[in-house]
């Protein structure tokens, strides 16, 4: 298999381009698909600091890479979930990779806000462990970002993770989930920092191409929860779309975004308040978080 | 050759030579999900491996949690 911009054996096939790149053809082609996202959303100026939130995984590291090779200022944020090896590894992963490019990076320990590790989280409020963690990662971005005077956070979300997300709205109909499903979401509230998400353009396997052959050193190895989580479901019925119809996933998720998004936005209003125990945003007297918090220390208190 | 699986971890052994893709029904796995990795190479589907070979397929997908991937 030769690449198609200079015929030289191909490290990478992309069924759904129709085309096939080298290493160096390969890199550029992602640097540019970055490089498109960001502009074509607004994502940042060169003149803004972006936290990163990195996981320790391909995704975030290689995100944090172009970011970093493109000459944007940025200082990474690590979640510490507290998630025996796996999270000890991450970490691990995150300084490495900060200190031999020379940022800053912040971490953040779930159990010190919450009051417990994810797992223990789980086991006290018995509710699915994603969803624990999905919540308090959001909450302690958006806190870390405005604490540390970052405009906004950016996250490795690639292709397959936003189209598994949309087909999971889709599935049940989440009329309050689909107009949030965005590259780019915007600060509607002072206490609210932007999110985005500059690798949706990107699949999975070209971000883990990426990373390999850019010598990133990151975490292969599966959150230990994530075994039978409902995202890795999704993620396996539109793989077997892909398989036979190539294009399936970005023709799913770049259609919604483009026909079907703005009359859902349409639908979406809610009014913003600060939390009356932290402070944070939320739609009700107390956020999510608190909630979560509340329920933990309860429940490992007796 | 000797081919590398991840999560879980597992080394099998593969007698002849066969294309990558043809390696990849075999083992019933989708191409799309894995990289498929020589030394410092990346292999594409019709690269033909055998012999002295040891390959690494690595899994790429990730997901669970709704923060960062």
């Amino acid at each position: 298999m030769k690449c198609r911009k200079c015929g030289r054996a191909a490290a990478l096939e992309l069924r759904r381009h129709n085309a096939a790149f080298c290493s160096p053809h390969f890199l550029e082609f992602f640097r540019k698909q970055v490089a498109e996202a960001v502009h074509r959303h607004h994502m940042f100026t060169r003149d803004e600091k972006i936290m990163m939130a990195v996981s320790g995984g391909k995704d975030s590291l290689a995100l944090w890479d172009v970011l970093i090779e493109d000459g944007y200022q940025t200082a990474g944020l690590y979640l510490d979930l507290g998630i025996f090896d796996y999270s000890k590894e991450s970490k691990a992963k995150c300084e490495a990779f900060a200190a031999s490019r020379g940022q800053t990076l912040h971490i953040e320990r779930v159990a010190e806000a919450v009051g417990a590790p994810i797992p223990v989280v789980q086991q006290a409020t018995r509710r699915p462990t994603c969803s624990a963690c999905g919540l308090s990662k959001r909450y302690l971005m958006n806190r870390a970002a405005l604490q540390h005077g970052y405009p906004v956070v950016a996250t490795g979300h690639n292709l397959d993770d936003e189209a598994a997300t949309l087909f999971g709205s889709v599935m049940h109909w989440q009329m309050d989930a689909l107009p949030r499903q965005s590259p780019a979401l915007a600060s509607t509230h002072p206490k609210l920092v932007r999110r985005v998400k500059p690798l949706y353009r990107l699949s999975e396997l070209e971000t883990a191409a990426f990373a390999f052959l850019r010598g990133i050193d990151y975490i292969v190895e599966e959150c230990p929860f994530a075994k039978g989580a409902t995202s890795i479901a999704h993620k396996e019925v539109l793989n077997r779309l892909e398989e036979a119809s190539p294009g399936s996933k970005h023709n799913f998720l770049f259609g919604f975004l483009e026909k079907a998004r703005p009359a859902f936005e349409k639908v979406e209003s809610v009014e913003l308040h600060e939390c009356t125990s932290c402070g944070q945003v939320t739609t009700g007297a107390i956020c999510a978080f608190c909630k979560l918090a509340d329920l933990v220390k309860r429940r490992t208190s007796t | 050759m000797k081919v590398i699986l991840r999560n879980p971890r597992k080394e099998i052994e593969v007698d002849g030579k066969r294309r990558v893709k043809e390696l990849l029904v075999e083992l019933d796995i989708l191409p799309s999900t894995v990289l498929v990795i020589r030394g410092n190479e990346l292999l594409t589907g019709d690269t033909v491996v055998g012999g002295d070979d040891v390959l690494e397929v690595r899994p790429v997908m990730s997901g669970g949690n709704a923060g960062t991937p």
